[in-house]
């Protein structure tokens, strides 16, 4: 069986652990909140008619721009201000885990100090304005 | 920085590391699709207009579609893996079974879906 070399404290846990860490579990709360979409959607009226692209629709980002051509009996349940944090939640769970892999991704290219922190600059833009984007589509 | 590659590209190239290794570079591939559809997508529905279409369009194709979905599906199920051997490393030694594991769940999920992109995309 696998065994660690190091036990849990003498591991350390700095800032890429934690973002390794960080990667898993924002996966478990994206999926997380693609079930809460699609069980909303299914608690709404949306029980007949149902194809992949609709549930997909629900359960990836599930707001009223989103969900208006889906198999949904009343649109307006979905401004509620619930389905405006989950999609707002969603949103800052996927772009900071996105934007992490990038990085990651991009680490394993570019071997040179100013190469990783023009990378980093970048990434961080990127993060701002995608979190700042996708949150105003969400709340206007 | 320690950061030197001490294999060349070609030797890359030749590394033979089966299963394990086909799903680390399909991972990546399908994060960098699943990063560009979302920034196409965000961008499109901010700005809209005759730039918004354009960007409609692209993602609308099946071509485009049958892609995206293998990225999203596979990234999905991979990362899932990825995770619960992560967080439980007692199931580690299963990596190879739990890699025909998620192929088992991935290929039928996206042969039906593929036939239905691509039955669409042809009807119109």
């Amino acid at each position: 069986m696998a065994k660690r070399t190091l036990p849990l404290n003498k591991r350390g846990f700095n800032f890429e652990s934690q973002m390794w860490i960080f990667t898993r579990l924002s996966a478990l709360g994206m999926y997380l909140f693609i079930l809460i979409g699609i069980i909303g959607a299914l608690v709404m009226g949306a029980r007949t008619q149902m194809n992949m692209a609709d549930v997909i629709r629900w359960g990836i980002m599930p707001q009223i721009s989103h969900v208006v051509n889906t198999n949904v009996t009343d649109t307006v349940l979905w401004e509620s201000i619930l389905w405006k944090l989950t999609g707002s939640a969603l949103v800052l769970l996927a772009v900071s885990h996105g934007v992490h892999g990038l990085v990651v991704i991009a680490d394993d290219y570019i071997a040179s100090k100013l190469g990783r922190q023009i990378v980093r600059l970048i990434s961080m833009v990127a993060m701002a304005s995608f979190t700042f984007i996708a949150l105003y589509i969400v709340w206007k | 920085m320690g950061l030197s590659r001490n294999v060349n590209l070609a030797a890359g190239l030749r590394y033979k590391g089966q299963g394990p290794m086909l799903t680390f570079v399909l991972h990546r591939i399908g994060g960098l699709g699943i990063a560009l559809f979302v920034g196409i997508h965000l961008l499109s529905s901010y700005f809209g207009g005759t730039v918004g279409q354009a960007a409609n369009a692209i993602y609308e194709s099946w071509s485009f579609q049958l892609v995206i979905f293998f990225c999203a599906l596979f990234h999905a199920i991979n990362g899932l893996r990825i995770t619960i051997l992560d967080l439980w490393p007692k199931l580690i030694p299963f990596q190879r079974e739990a890699i025909w594991v998620e192929w088992a769940v991935f290929i039928p999920i996206y042969a039906i879906a593929a036939w239905i992109i691509v039955n669409n995309g042809i009807a119109g």
